[in-house]
């Protein structure tokens, strides 16, 4: 199942507390999270990988990026 | 992750080079515990412009310009500009104005907490635990859904306003150049005396902001979101760089000299510790509620924040009601006008807080 979160456009963190949110519905599987500026896509990818997350992909998206996160159920 | 500065390693070095800068930039003649202070110096700013008349606290700070010019800069490099706004740009104002009010009760912004504590003064510890009391009241609205809402892609000029103002205040310098003992050169007024009239030389201020302001761009440093996400995520990646700015410029103090442990008769400071403690709450919960302190607001206007803009903007404002309204502390002490103006600021804070949360 593929959750899509988009938290273009938010400041800091909103961006992290609703990838945290995301993660705490969702205990495994893949999340997709959309950020527009560097500073979210790095706190995202480090806020999901202190919960056990990996940044399993990385793409150019519009002005932004998808990032795509995965944990093994 | 290819970005270094942003990595742990990264931002422990941001904070050591910070910490280190800041102790020299007093020995090379910032006042005492203020290597750099953004309050402070956006304060001076509004003195220097005669938004306010404190005639102790008038300069055009050239660190304050290197930040958000250092910031334009690495974003351009880095190909991070991204000209933005619209997230509740009114919220923000307001947020910077009582901001800026409860730093100067206190005396200080966080950056200059962790410097006035560096240099051992005592009573940034109760400003610093209020800071953290601010910020943790912050934290409850976070996570009870607040939240200003999206900003969105503007033109490129757009996000070349602010950085273009701090380029007109170096002009502005260039121009009015500080005449010895006069108050006034031009259009733009000097201290002869107080805290305005200590600067370092105007190009090493500047080359240091520039350093400062690039170096903070590339790690995200916030002295606000160091404490925010440790208490939020119990995150200590900000917060380790926090740590090490400290522990640099407590070291580079003891080398130089300007270690002088204590409560009483600190530069710049006043003993009611309530107050200390007050002032950075509401300050801290400003800040929380902004997604930004000080510094971070300025080099996020430098990266294309429309709306870290008006932040700035409002501390501007912030300042010159403090100065003339008789609101900011002194060394005698917080005053009576500046004790209402809190209380004030944190009921207009908590309003902010309790009444922007979306329904989660």
């Amino acid at each position: 199942m593929e959750n899509i979160i988009d938290a273009k456009g938010l400041s800091c963190p909103q961006p992290v507390i609703l990838t945290l949110n995301a993660i705490k519905k969702q205990k495994s599987g893949e999340l997709v999270i959309l950020v527009d500026t560097e500073t979210s896509r790095e706190n995202v990818c480090r806020a999901a990988t202190a919960q056990g997350w990996k940044t399993a992909d990385i793409q150019p998206e519009g002005d932004g990026y998808r990032l795509i996160l995965r944990k093994e159920g | 992750m290819n970005n270094v500065l942003a990595t742990k390693r990264g931002i422990i070095g941001v904070g050591i080079a910070i910490g280190v800068l800041a102790s020299l930039l007093q020995f090379w003649g910032n006042p005492a515990n203020m290597g750099i202070c953004v309050a402070c110096f956006v304060r001076d700013i509004t003195g220097a412009l005669g938004l306010h008349r404190a005639s102790v606290v008038q300069y055009l700070r050239p660190e304050i310009m290197g930040f958000v010019l250092g910031s334009f800069a690495a974003a351009h490099i880095f190909k991070e500009f991204r000209p933005r706004l619209g997230s509740a740009p009114i919220v923000r104002f307001i947020l910077g104005v009582f901001a800026m009010i409860g730093a100067l009760i206190f005396l200080g912004c966080p950056w200059r907490a962790v410097l006035r504590l560096a240099g051992g003064d005592f009573n940034a510890v109760l400003g610093l635990l209020g800071l953290a009391a601010g910020i943790w009241i912050g934290t409850r609205f976070l996570k009870s859904g607040y939240n200003l809402g999206s900003s969105h892609k503007t033109y490129t000029s757009v996000g070349w306003i602010f950085p273009i103002i701090m380029l007109g205040f170096l002009i502005l310098i260039f121009f009015n150049p500080m005449l010895p003992g006069e108050g006034k050169s031009g259009i733009i007024f000097y201290s002869v005396e107080g805290p305005g009239a200590l600067h370092a030389p105007l190009i090493i201020s500047l080359v240091v902001g520039l350093i400062i302001g690039f170096l903070a761009q590339r790690s995200r440093f916030c002295t606000m979101g160091a404490i925010r996400d440790l208490l939020l995520f119990k995150q200590t990646h900000l917060f380790v760089g926090l740590v090490s700015l400290a522990v640099a410029a407590f070291v580079t103090n003891l080398a130089l000299k300007q270690f002088n442990p204590g409560f009483a008769n600190q530069p710049v400071a006043h003993t009611m510790h309530i107050w200390n403690f007050a002032g950075m709450i509401l300050a801290g919960l400003a800040f929380t509620l902004a997604g930004g302190c000080p510094g971070r607001q300025l080099f996020l206007s430098g990266e294309g924040d429309g709306d870290a803009s008006l932040f700035v903007i409002g501390m501007i404002v912030g300042a010159a009601f403090a100065h003339n309204f008789g609101l900011a502390s002194s060394g005698a002490g917080a005053t009576t006008a500046g004790i209402i103006a809190l209380f004030v600021g944190l009921i207009s804070c908590l309003l902010i807080g309790f009444t922007m949360r979306e329904s989660m």
